[in-house]
């Protein structure tokens, strides 16, 4: 056991001597760790505000359903059976035309005076179903499928903003993806290099460390703890910009991103996972390019 | 007690040579052999089956109770902790001093910073250079270079020390030293020595076991043996 240690403490002491012995060619791959992070912690950042406000809009999202003013009491139940039977419904309230009256005449006086001398028959106004979703993205669909109903006549719904938001973000999401896989494709390959280099740096080395009869592990350790302590260091600049950055936008902000609806994520405990994800990420792909480096270039 | 056992042993390089032919060789424990043959005769060859740098065609070899010829590459370093090996070139680390490329041998394997000292002292001292454990190798002369390497070798306190002609750059003086130290080293310590060698005079003057090869086969095999220029 404290073999393992003192082992594992030589190959931390020769990744940091490694690292900076070809600093030059470390900085490469820093430099291309930090830019691949910087754009990954913006994506957590936004995907993760995305999500959350989409969640909060989605708890407020409903459908609203207008009646044909002859709509009998049988097309109501009629209606609730063929809503009843979507999936994408959460739950629904009907509302009669004497119940919506009642309503807006308790919200405004104006409505009140207004309102007070129509008569049941002489009601213009509709019945009406309040649907709420299970799914804001599938809001449209579920939307179309009401209106075609029978005795539906109108259909209304965040007034296609919602949609255009979330198609929006998700678009954004997408894009975000691509660019992010593609950086970390890169910087694989850059991080496959430079160890790449550091194993023919040290081939006399290894030669040696062979000869006398160190263990494939001890060989190998080195140069994968090299890759992460390559990936942790890529990490720190995009770890400070996500803590200090978030928090400062937070703050311009007031926590609200141009209008009410879009609340932003409380910054604590935020930043501490968003940093988290940043860190592991970075040295997970350390890692990874050291370790296919290590499997392509040092046969043991 | 027999340190090292081969059976048949047959060498084919992936090229076609054949470098190896039929071989049967038992080497006692403690004893100092030397391999002489001429160039080409599969004497290199012969030393790197035993570390298992390369693999016997077929036949079996059996190095202090491991079978080397089956041996699987993960566990070779297994074996090459129950031997030292010197080559012809050193093969020291430039940018460590003595003491550090003497270290190295234990570092490498996990040991601890208070055996690491002791050990690698007593082999430098073994060696005969104490006074030199903080120059860097190319403070030093060829002959005392090998003699780090030969204290790198035995630092472990191996049973086995194989050597590929340790004095193959060196002057007949330096050469002298170099055997003296090995000398001592397998009477002290009772470490089993294997040693490559084209240098007629040392053969001669320390009489001690002669392993003969020609065009891969082993011919001659004699205790307190001479250089023997028609064999070869
Ligand atoms: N890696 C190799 N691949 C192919 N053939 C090899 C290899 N190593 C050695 N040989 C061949 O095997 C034969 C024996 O070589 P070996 O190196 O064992 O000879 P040696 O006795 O050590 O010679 P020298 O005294 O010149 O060092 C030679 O014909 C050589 O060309
Ligand atoms: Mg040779």
């Amino acid at each position: 056991m404290m073999k393992i240690f003192r082992m594992l403490s030589r190959s931390i002491r020769d990744a940091f001597k490694s690292v900076f012995r070809n600093f030059s060619l470390s900085l490469a791959s820093i430099s291309c760790i930090t830019i691949t992070l910087v754009i990954v912690a913006v994506s957590i950042i936004a995907s993760f505000n995305v999500e959350n406000f989409t969640k909060e809009i989605e708890k407020d999202l409903t459908i609203v359903a207008f009646l044909e003013q002859d709509a009998t009491s049988d097309d109501v139940e009629d209606l609730i059976k063929k809503i009843k039977k979507l999936d994408n419904v959460d739950s629904y309230e009907f509302k009669g035309k004497e119940k919506v009256k009642k309503d807006m005449q308790n919200e405004s006086e104006v409505f009140n005076s207004i309102m007070s001398d129509w008569s049941k028959e002489d009601n213009p106004l509709k019945d009406t179903f309040q649907i709420r979703v299970k799914d804001a993205e599938q809001i449209s669909k579920t939307a179309n499928k009401i209106k075609k109903m029978d005795k539906v006549s109108l259909v209304r719904y965040g007034e296609g903003m919602v949609d255009k938001l979330v198609n929006a973000f998700s678009s954004i999401e997408k894009v975000a993806y691509g660019v992010v896989i593609a950086l970390i494709v890169v910087t694989v390959f850059l991080i496959i290099n430079t160890i790449k280099l550091t194993i023919f740096s040290r081939k006399r080395e290894i030669s040696i460390m062979r000869l006398v009869g160190a263990s494939n592990f001890s060989i190998k350790t080195p140069f994968i703890i090299e890759g992460m302590i390559l990936g942790l260091i890529g990490s720190i600049i995009p770890v400070l910009l996500t803590t200090f950055g978030y928090l400062s936008f937070y703050k311009h902000f007031d926590g609200y991103l141009f209008t009410e609806l879009i609340k932003l994520i409380e910054p604590e405990p935020f930043i501490y996972t968003a940093s988290g994800i940043v860190i592991l990420i970075g040295i997970l792909v350390g890692m990874i390019g050291s370790a296919s480096a290590v499997r392509k270039y040092l046969k043991v | 007690m027999d340190l090292i056992r081969l059976k048949n042993v047959n060498k084919k390089y992936k090229n076609g040579v054949t470098a190896i032919y039929d071989m049967d060789l038992s080497i006692k424990k403690g004893s100092f052999v030397f391999v002489i043959g001429g160039s080409g005769s599969g004497k290199s060859t012969l030393i790197k089956m035993l570390y298992r740098e390369e693999k016997p065609t077929s036949g079996q070899i059996v190095v202090g109770g491991v079978n080397v010829a089956k041996l699987r590459n993960q566990k070779v370093y297994k074996l090459r902790r129950k031997l030292g090996i010197v080559f012809q070139d050193y093969r020291l680390l430039p940018k460590l001093t003595v003491f550090e490329n003497v270290a190295f041998a234990m570092e490498v394997l996990g040991a601890h910073k208070d055996e690491t000292r002791e050990k690698t002292l007593k082999a430098i001292e073994m060696v005969g250079l104490k006074n030199k454990v903080h120059n860097y190798p190319d403070e030093l002369s060829g002959g005392e270079q090998q003699r780090v390497a030969i204290a790198r070798a035995i630092v472990n306190n191996p049973k086995l020390l194989l050597c590929d002609e340790p004095t193959g750059n060196l002057d007949p003086e330096m050469s002298m030293e170099i055997m003296k130290v090995l000398e001592n080293i397998n009477k002290k310590r009772g470490t089993t020595i294997l040693m490559v060698t084209h240098d007629k005079d040392i053969v001669n003057a320390m009489k001690k076991q002669v392993i003969t090869l020609k065009d891969g086969r082993l011919i001659n095999n004699k205790e307190k043996g001479t250089y023997n220029d028609e064999d070869i």
